[in-house]
């Protein structure tokens, strides 16, 4: 009974800060994310179909230093087969050296090269993007409040400004984004990508699965944490029974409740 | 406390034991007479030691991944977070860890507020509690500063600028923790130094905090002396080591939850931003267990005035044995303490809400509120509610009210009564 | 207590300290793996050597793994001299031909087997190499003859692409 309180009072504790943090939010789209809950997993395809959607249409603009080829082929990933992560490295270029020469030299990648940068510096960045810098996308789903709901949310909110709002040149509006303007044009339209499994492309398909690869590479361990948590959770409460049946059998030694 | 002389069984026992007494002092840990109506309040001693060894544990082996440079910061944590084998698992309980070993001390401050365990002759463990607990905010700001995030760089920049409200000398002293113009690599490199040493700082602490407490022995419950150690205490092993592991169990549950299902919960958004010196994100807020203090901060509208009441309102309570004129230690017994104990909880709620939210407006004025409030209470209603309160008549010895059968609670119910 | 008793109170205790080693075990893994490599360190690339412009007799050192690699173009005297060599006088007995799948070039991790130094190149009473912290000697094949190395100069994994390049990995 007093553990129990114990747990109360814990869990209000807690439950103070996070209510202050989910203040003053507007609504965003929802949409059913195959990887929320305690044993939630990636959709191995969508996530495929979302590391598409990032190369054929982000990757001009928007980076992600953190990933390697490699980690396209690992578990709980992708899991694209080590010969299909191996000729996708293969089709980008990287530069390497310098070789004996003293000289760079560029060469198809290879699954321990990261992913491409698609501009040389910030500077480079900002300059071709009218001022703004494309964030990196390699811990996006993490860095924004909302996280991938949010995400989705802004892929899918570009609408008219309301009456009464101006904006600059190169400026959009967006329903979701903090301050409602955004310097990225809209780029999801139905069909602009071709899937290779034949998926229909819609827009809000291809927001979801980009947003689905955005959070994996987030959190590429996700699977494995959540698989642990599980167990871990499990065998904690098993140890927490044996251990309250023991301190029982020991505190009934004296006259005194535990 | 008993001080029987332990003599060690075999003959290398005693050899060694003559010259350096380590068993002696196993002998006296475990025999320890700990008073048996101890509550589950109680436990938080020994989930403390537990979270202090676990952010020793995982921060040791986070060290030697982590790169303090200001160009590699974050990307070192990236390579934890995805590379090293079971860099995500550490990092998570390390950075969540912080937040239950405040949640932890927070329990056990307000355990001893509740059942004065400050009091006679306990003063100086509290002391060295309140030094523990002041060297844990420092060090859970400067590890937040590590990753170097906007939230890192931007809360390092107005932590280090309350010291410039100092008149005179508040600007250099400034720089002198900056090593320069701004937070910057000399920064974090010496804020990573101070982040590796303090933990080993309060590890010494706890010691000496361990020992002060084994001179008088655990306040309890009912809060008064040990009358019969026979009748009225149980040695610390096994009765109290199962009871804390039983416990310890049920916070590791918690803390489980939080590490593998919403690690990043506790944390801020924008600390997955890389630090950029140009760009201050929309909301500084610091991490929960701060924002009752940070609420007390900018209540005062003046900005010498304000750090000196966010460091009064910490500093007071070392002052707190003296400022309780009241010789009863439980608030078992003291029916008016125990209502405003309970009003000095909702109020650091309170200033802890108000701390997340915008300073302005009606905002504003409840934390003025409950900042004026929270220095009345240690200021004015406890001095004089030791002159005023009727207390309850206290209980014979410990184990009387449990040998009659009923649990404390009960029976100070029924004195009240009777009273 | 009646004897039942006892039995049920031990086997709880036995059944608690059992599940709560196996947390212990599986806690201390974790901390212990950390210290293993890293993926990104196991994923480290091959090394690709041009070696069209070593002449013969000359040696090249490349890094890979964070060790230097002897690339040596050998001599046909050197070549006639590590084939010779009689299997019973090597303190571990290997043939150059399993050493050296191409006769002419021999590609060998350069570490000296006894405790780690970079041996040096043509020096040593084998004419191969000697290594100066403890006075190993080994021969044209990278074999131990004499000194207190206990094996071999190990071979990595290599192949020859096309235009001269050795992969190394």
């Amino acid at each position: 009974m007093r553990a129990f309180k114990i747990l109360l009072i814990t869990f209000l504790f807690f439950t103070v800060p996070l209510q202050i943090n989910s203040a003053e939010k507007v609504e965003l789209l929802k949409t059913d994310w195959s990887f929320k809950g305690p044993l939630g997993k990636f959709d191995r395809s969508s996530l495929q179909r979302g590391y598409q959607v990032y190369t054929e249409v982000c990757a001009a603009c928007h980076s992600m230093k953190y990933l390697s080829y490699r980690n396209l082929m690992e578990k709980g990933g992708p899991e694209f087969s080590e010969a299909q992560a191996k000729s996708i490295a293969a089709s980008f270029e990287v530069t390497d050296g310098p070789n004996a020469d003293g000289e760079m030299f560029s060469r198809p990648a290879r699954l321990s090269d990261k992913f491409p940068m698609p501009y040389p510096n910030e500077k480079a960045a900002q300059a071709a993007n009218g001022g703004a810098y494309p964030p990196d996308m390699s811990v996006l789903a993490k860095a924004r409040k909302g996280g991938v709901d949010y995400l989705y949310s802004v892929l899918l909110g570009y609408t008219e400004p309301p009456a009464g709002v101006t904006l600059d040149e190169g400026v959009y509006y967006n329903k979701f984004m903090y301050g409602n303007k955004i310097k990225m044009p809209k780029v999801l339209e139905d069909d602009l990508i071709e899937y290779g499994d034949g998926t229909l492309a819609t827009e809000e398909q291809m927001a979801k699965d980009v947003v689905t690869f955005l959070m994996w590479s987030a959190e590429p361990h996700l699977e494995a944490r959540h698989k642990m948590g599980f167990r871990a959770i499990i065998y904690l409460t098993i140890l927490t029974i044996l251990v309250y049946f023991s301190m029982k059998k020991i505190w009934s030694r004296v006259e005194s409740e535990v | 406390m008993s001080d029987h002389n332990y003599t060690p069984k075999s003959k290398f026992g005693k050899w060694f034991n003559d010259r350096l007494p380590l068993l002696s002092l196993a002998n006296h840990l475990t025999d320890y007479p700990t008073p048996k109506n101890l509550n589950y309040w109680w436990t938080f001693g020994g989930i403390l030691t537990f979270c202090l060894i676990t952010q020793i544990v995982t921060g040791l082996t986070l060290a030697m991944h982590y790169i303090a440079h200001a160009d590699m910061a974050f990307d070192s944590v990236e390579h934890i977070m995805r590379d090293v084998n079971y860099g995500w698992l550490i990092r998570y309980i390390h950075s969540n860890g912080a937040s239950m070993f405040f949640l932890a001390v927070y329990i056990h401050i307000f355990r001893s507020l509740f059942y004065g365990s400050y009091k006679a002759p306990r003063e100086i463990i509290w002391i060295l509690g309140i030094i523990i607990y002041l060297l844990m905010m420092a060090a859970a700001f400067m590890g937040y500063v590590l990753p170097w995030g906007q939230m890192s760089f931007w809360g390092a920049t107005v932590i280090t600028n309350l010291f410039s409200a100092i008149p005179l000398v508040g600007e250099g002293i400034v720089t002198w923790l900056w090593g320069g113009y701004s937070v910057d690599n000399p920064t974090l490199t010496r804020f990573f130094t101070l982040h590796y040493l303090i933990p080993f700082l309060i590890l010494g602490l706890v010691v000496l905090h361990i020992w002060a407490l084994h001179v008088p022995g655990n306040n309890n419950p009912v809060g008064i002396d040990i009358k019969k150690p026979s009748k009225d205490t149980v040695p610390f092993h096994p009765y109290i080591v199962i009871k804390d592991t039983f416990a310890l169990l049920m916070f590791m549950i918690i803390f489980a939850f939080f590490v593998f299902y919403s690690p990043n919960v506790l944390g801020h958004a924008d600390n997955y931003i890389e630090a950029n010196p140009m760009v201050t994100p929309a909301h500084i807020v610091p991490e929960w267990y701060l924002l009752p203090f940070y609420a007390i901060l900018r209540s005062v509208p003046d900005k010498l005035l304000g750090v000196i009441a966010m460091l009064s309102a910490i500093l007071i309570l070392a002052a707190l044995p003296w400022l309780d004129t009241s010789k009863i230690r439980s608030a078992v017994f003291r029916p008016l303490y125990r209502q405003f104990y309970w009003i000095l909880v909702l109020d650091v709620l309170v200033l802890g809400y108000v701390g997340a939210m915008p300073a302005e407006g009606l905002y504003l004025l409840i934390a003025r509120v409950a900042t004026a409030y929270y220095f009345a209470h240690f200021l004015i209603i406890l001095p004089l509610l030791g002159f005023k309160e009727k207390t309850l008549p206290l209980p014979f010895s410990i184990s009387d009210p449990v040998l009659g059968g009923s649990a404390n609670l009960s029976m100070a119910k029924s004195d009240k009564k009777e009273g | 207590m009646s004897e039942k008793k006892v039995k049920r109170r031990d086997f709880i205790f036995t059944a608690t300290y059992a599940v709560g080693a196996v947390g212990v075990a599986a806690t201390v893994w974790p901390l212990v793996d950390q210290m293993n490599p890293d993926a990104s360190v196991k994923a480290l690339a091959s090394t690709e050597v041009d070696v069209s412009s070593v002449e013969p007799g000359k040696t090249i050192t490349v890094l890979w793994r964070g060790k230097p690699v002897f690339i040596k173009r050998r001599t046909q005297n050197e070549i006639d001299e590590a084939r010779s060599v009689r299997m019973e006088d090597l303190p571990d007995p290997e043939k150059d031909e399993d050493r050296a799948k191409n006769p002419e070039w021999l590609v060998m991790l350069g570490v000296c087997t006894h405790l780690g130094c970079v041996p040096l190149n043509d020096k040593g009473d084998y004419n191969g190499w000697f290594c100066p912290c403890h006075g190993s000697h080994y021969d044209t094949s990278g074999r131990i003859r004499k000194g207190p190395a206990p094996t071999n100069m190990s071979i990595p994994n290599y192949e020859f692409l096309e235009n001269n390049i050795i992969k190394i990995g």
